[in-house]
């Protein structure tokens, strides 16, 4: 059975746009000043490839506007001449999202970084999409408030791609996704109109435009403002790491909790390979050889906390925990956390090269799940590390490879693939939160039939009916990914040598 | 892009790096390792004198983390004037995807080499390493402009030269008593002069006429039992115009029970140098100091300016390939400490008296992120009763000064130095310390008023005297927060 309908090939199929011209690069100048403009070919080549350098491609033209008024412009050129754009915030995405498109123009929205209002009594600030997910509670610190969505790379990512990609973080299991904390959105369409999307108050009148972009990664328009929602601090915060023999227990031990009817602010699970990382890139005091790591945080009133925190402790106890770290105060909740967020970054010590995947599972299914990506590492040859929200179900399977021997990469990479089918085997999702990117498109239809892509494209044609808004991603292009998943095959990109994987 | 004149640089590298731009990544492993095979072999545009290492290239997993560390994509928001964009440039460098012109070259000159992505990076890449392999190969194979290569050659004629300095200071010190200063301020004759320029007369620090005759001895002996013989480096500009800071790190260190050698024949330390990428200039520096401590006997060498202290660290990679001297340099290197390291290390036997003041502590960029030494002088400053020392917010990002940085690129160091000024401010302190010198010139530049500025060592000394240091030098005159809007460099 063929993967796509025919309506759905017409609705992706790109048919040509205009090129970059010098009249072009001149009319784009005249808008946003030289100095907002990067054409040199040594300086564009740095904006090849986002977080995932796999996946490489020149792009024309950046573009850095200043104001929404200068994005809407650039992209009223763009639609014009039906040059294909793509937006980018701080490039740390790790599904290539922000890949530019060859011939195409990046919108850069690193300068638009200031944060425009806070509305202390409301709970409420008004941010431009390249400022980074921590500086907005930072911002807001000074008034007991904070962001609570908090992906692990917070320090650095913008709330733009948070927006674009409707991410998650250590948190969300207790607080939700970015969709649950932006109120308003300011949006250029990818015909370059300026509108608003959804407004102050929490529920709008009619279809809820806002949230159909959150999380359309950069395919239906440029949010240009971003209301977000703040929230007060908790008045208490308890941290611990308890440490299992082995992964089975721990998520044993995350059921009984949540069967508990305890709701904790986060559940993380590291194991043996993704301490031995961590402790090497920022000593954070996790205990090496322990094969799975829970961090467990519960926050919200003190003597809530507290009784909750007891009954944690002793759930850990009973599943066998064979040691209990307890966080004293807050630099020492820092330290753990500092180790968790730096898991993905930090494989660099412990290996040349590796993939990070991401995918969910029911929560119920985490002790059989990683035994058998135990036994598919076993197999492959290769190591896997995993850090995973163990709340949520969301699994992120590290393959660590070397590189420089020749098809390790090939290995690793159907490794990689091979656990994502398996979690949709099981029930559950090729994506938590790194999203789909130009990564996973070709996977789309291992989890969604014709009909379902087809509603998805056709939503996607409303908003962008030329197709030049970071045309390539989260839909599958027929003619590039095959009419059927299956074992990797090079990209006809690839066979041209206009993109490589490393 | 522009094709680099080939007439510009020694033809014979030239014709070699030309001929060379596409070969292959990969090399067989049995070709000659003869230097100009070696440059064929995938440097690129890079010769065969260390270029960044490859294996120190691919640490670097684009993940991002050095972004908001790093003061230039701080200002502008690019890439490729960022710490993996750079490096990511090296890569195209090594590949020879790319040519070493001028764009090229502009990326790496525009990195202050404050070394905050080395603190921020998870994978632990050693940028700095990269930075410093990078800055020698442009200045080698990459010809600057006229102007540049004119103003790059004055300030290394000057700064290094304590002699020539003690000069320039007197004829300064003319300038501003006889009113000339004013006078081309008032006029606005100053705006006339290139920006550089302008940055240099900004930045020249008043000097006490009588501390230009001032030299450290060559001996002083400890106070009490000697706990330590120790080596003591005096600086170019330390010497010269922060003369009271060396008196006062060997009244300190004497009073901490240390004998202090400071041979008489040292000279500058190459760090300025070092981080222009003049390398052979900064490794016959490197030489000449090690001669002039080769006899001193000392356990260990101490060090109150933060960018000399890093260099003098790094003495035994510099001067790894020099066969007599490749010893000599890692042992030296393994004695040198920061002064505030050595003071909390010996731990404080001279009793302190209070100083009631709220002080601002500014990580300078080679003492924090270089040197990886940001508790001690906190631990140091601990000491003594009263002080209460806080922290500066956004204190990871460097205050633009960064060697000769604020004189070869004033637009952003001054952008930098406001900032820098601004988060300052905002902890409303009653004075600043901050272990460079380069630092207090910048920081002092932008601020609007006169905050008292020190040494962590000089408040040491006061405590220890029991003066009151922040009075003494007309603090508590905090300026409001309207003073922001003041011009700088106005006291």
């Amino acid at each position: 059975m063929t993967a796509y309908t025919e309506e759905y090939r017409g609705l992706v199929a790109w048919t040509g746009g205009g090129e970059v011209t010098t009249a072009f690069r001149r009319e784009v100048a005249a808008l946003v000043g030289e100095g907002g403009l990067i054409s040199e070919p040594a300086q564009l080549r740095t904006y090849e490839c986002d977080g995932l350098t796999g996946y490489r491609v020149v792009p024309a033209l950046v573009v850095l506007p200043a104001t929404t008024e200068e994005a809407a412009a650039v992209v009223r050129l763009c639609a014009r001449d039906r040059i294909p754009f793509v937006a980018r915030g701080a490039g740390t995405g790790l599904s290539g999202g922000a890949l530019p498109v060859a011939d195409g123009v990046v919108i850069g929205l690193a300068r638009m970084r200031s944060v425009l209002s806070v509305d202390v009594a409301d709970q409420r600030a008004v941010v431009q999409p390249g400022v980074t997910n921590a500086g907005i509670s930072a911002a807001v610190a000074q008034h007991d408030l904070y962001f609570a969505p908090d992906p692990s790379s917070q320090v650095v990512c913008t709330i733009g791609g948070n927006v674009a990609e409707n991410s998650g973080g250590a948190h969300c299991l207790k607080y939700g996704f970015t969709t649950n904390h932006v109120l308003a959105l300011t949006f250029v369409t990818p015909d370059g109109d300026v509108v608003t999307l959804g407004g102050d108050a929490p529920d709008q009148v009619g279809p809820d435009l806002r949230a159909v972009v959150l999380g359309s990664e950069g395919t239906l328009g440029i949010v240009t403002e971003v209301t977000v929602r703040l929230l007060r601090r908790p008045e208490a915060v308890r941290t611990l790491v308890a440490d299992f023999p082995d992964a089975e227990a721990a998520g044993n031990a995350v059921s009984d909790i949540v069967a508990a009817g305890i709701v904790p602010a986060a559940v993380e699970m590291l194991d043996e390979l993704a301490i031995q990382a961590c402790e090497k890139a920022v000593q954070a005091g996790y205990t090496l050889g322990c094969q799975a790591a829970l961090v467990v945080e519960l926050d919200g009133v003190a003597v809530e906390v507290d009784e909750e925190f007891a009954q944690v402790q002793a759930i850990c106890r009973r599943n066998g925990t064979t040691n209990l770290r307890v966080a004293d105060d807050a630099q020492e909740r820092a330290r753990i956390w500092k180790g968790r967020k730096a898991a993905f970054a930090a494989m660099g010590r412990i290996s040349p090269d590796y993939f990070v995947q991401d995918g969910v599972i029911p929560r119920t299914k985490l002790g059989s799940t990683l035994t058998r990506i135990r036994e598919m590492s076993d197999a492959a040859g290769l190591r896997v590390a995993n850090v995973f929200h163990a709340g949520d179900g969301n699994l992120h399977p590290l393959v660590l490879y070397n590189g420089a021997v020749a098809g390790e990469a090939e290995r690793a990479e159907h490794l990689a693939t091979a656990i994502v089918e398996l979690c949709v085997e099981q029930g559950g999702s090729i994506t938590g939160e790194h999203g789909v990117g130009s990564d996973k498109a070709c996977s789309m239809t291992a989890m969604f039939g014709p009909d379902d892509l087809t509603v998805m494209a056709r939503v996607r044609a409303a908003f962008d009916p030329q197709g030049i808004c970071n045309p390539g991603k989260v839909l599958p292009t027929p003619r590039l990914c095959g009419e059927r998943p299956g074992p990797y095959r090079p990209h006809p990109l690839e066979a041209a040598g206009l993109i490589e994987r490393m | 892009m522009t094709a680099p004149d080939p007439t510009a640089t020694d033809p014979g590298t030239q014709a070699d790096l030309r001929l060379h731009v596409d070969a292959p990544v990969d090399a067989p492993v049995d070709a000659p390792v003869d230097a100009l095979a070696e440059a064929g072999r995938g440097a690129g545009v890079f010769d065969a004198h260390h270029p960044p290492s490859d294996e120190l290239i691919s640490d670097c997993v684009h993940c991002g983390f050095c972004l908001p560390t790093c003061p230039t994509y701080a200002l502008w928001g690019e890439e490729m004037d960022s710490p993996r964009g750079r490096i990511y440039l090296m890569k195209l460098g090594k590949e020879g995807a790319v040519e070493m012109d001028d764009t090229y070259a502009q990326h790496f000159d525009a990195c202050l080499g404050c070394m905050a992505c080395v603190t921020a990076c998870p994978s632990g890449v050693q940028y700095d390493q990269l930075i410093e392999a990078v800055r020698p190969q442009l200045e080698r194979n990459h010809r600057r402009g006229l102007a540049d290569r004119l103003f790059r050659g004055l300030v290394f004629a000057l700064f290094p030269y304590p002699s020539r300095l003690r000069v320039t200071a007197v004829l300064g010190e003319l300038y501003r008593r006889l009113g000339l200063r004013g006078l081309a301020h008032r006029t606005g004759a100053v705006r006339l002069l290139p920006r550089r320029l302008q940055a240099v007369e900004a930045l020249m620090p008043p000097a006490k006429l009588r501390h230009l005759a001032t030299r450290t001895p060559a001996v002083t002996p400890a106070v009490g039992t000697v706990r330590r013989r120790v080596g003591f480096l005096t600086g170019c500009v330390q010497r010269v115009f922060f003369a009271d800071v060396n008196q006062a790190t060997v009244r300190v260190l004497t009073a901490e029970g240390c004998e202090v050698v400071a041979p008489p024949t040292q000279r500058c330390c190459g760090a300025l140098s070092e981080h222009a990428g003049r390398e052979p200039e900064a490794l016959d520096r490197a030489r000449a100091l090690i001669d002039a401590f080769a006899e001193a006997e000392v356990e260990t060498i101490v060090a109150n300016v933060a960018g000399c202290g890093s260099t003098l660290k790094e003495y035994g990679r510099m001067l790894r390939d020099d066969a007599a001297y490749a010893e000599k340099a890692a042992a030296f290197s393994a004695k040198v400490r920061d002064v505030s390291e050595l003071l909390a290390e010996l731990g404080p036997v001279a009793p302190r008296h209070p100083i009631e003041a709220r002080v601002a502590y500014h990580d300078a960029c080679h003492l924090g992120h270089a040197q990886g030494v940001r508790s001690q002088p906190r631990e140091v400053l601990g000491t003594i009763p009263g002080l209460q020392v806080t922290d500066i917010p956004e204190a990871e990002i460097c205050c633009g000064s960064a060697g000769i940085y604020n004189l070869v690129n004033p637009e952003p160091a001054e952008e930098l130095g406001r900032r820098k000024v601004e988060h300052v401010l905002s902890v409303a302190p009653d004075a600043l310390a901050t272990a460079n010198p380069g630092c207090l010139l910048q920081i002092r530049r932008y601020w609007p008023g006169d905050l008292p500025m020190f040494h962590p060592v000089e408040l040491l000394d006061a405590s220890i005297r029991g003066v009151d240091p922040v009075t003494a030098r007309g603090g508590r005159g905090r300026p409001s927060l309207d003073a922001r809007t003041a011009e700088p460099g106005t006291f």
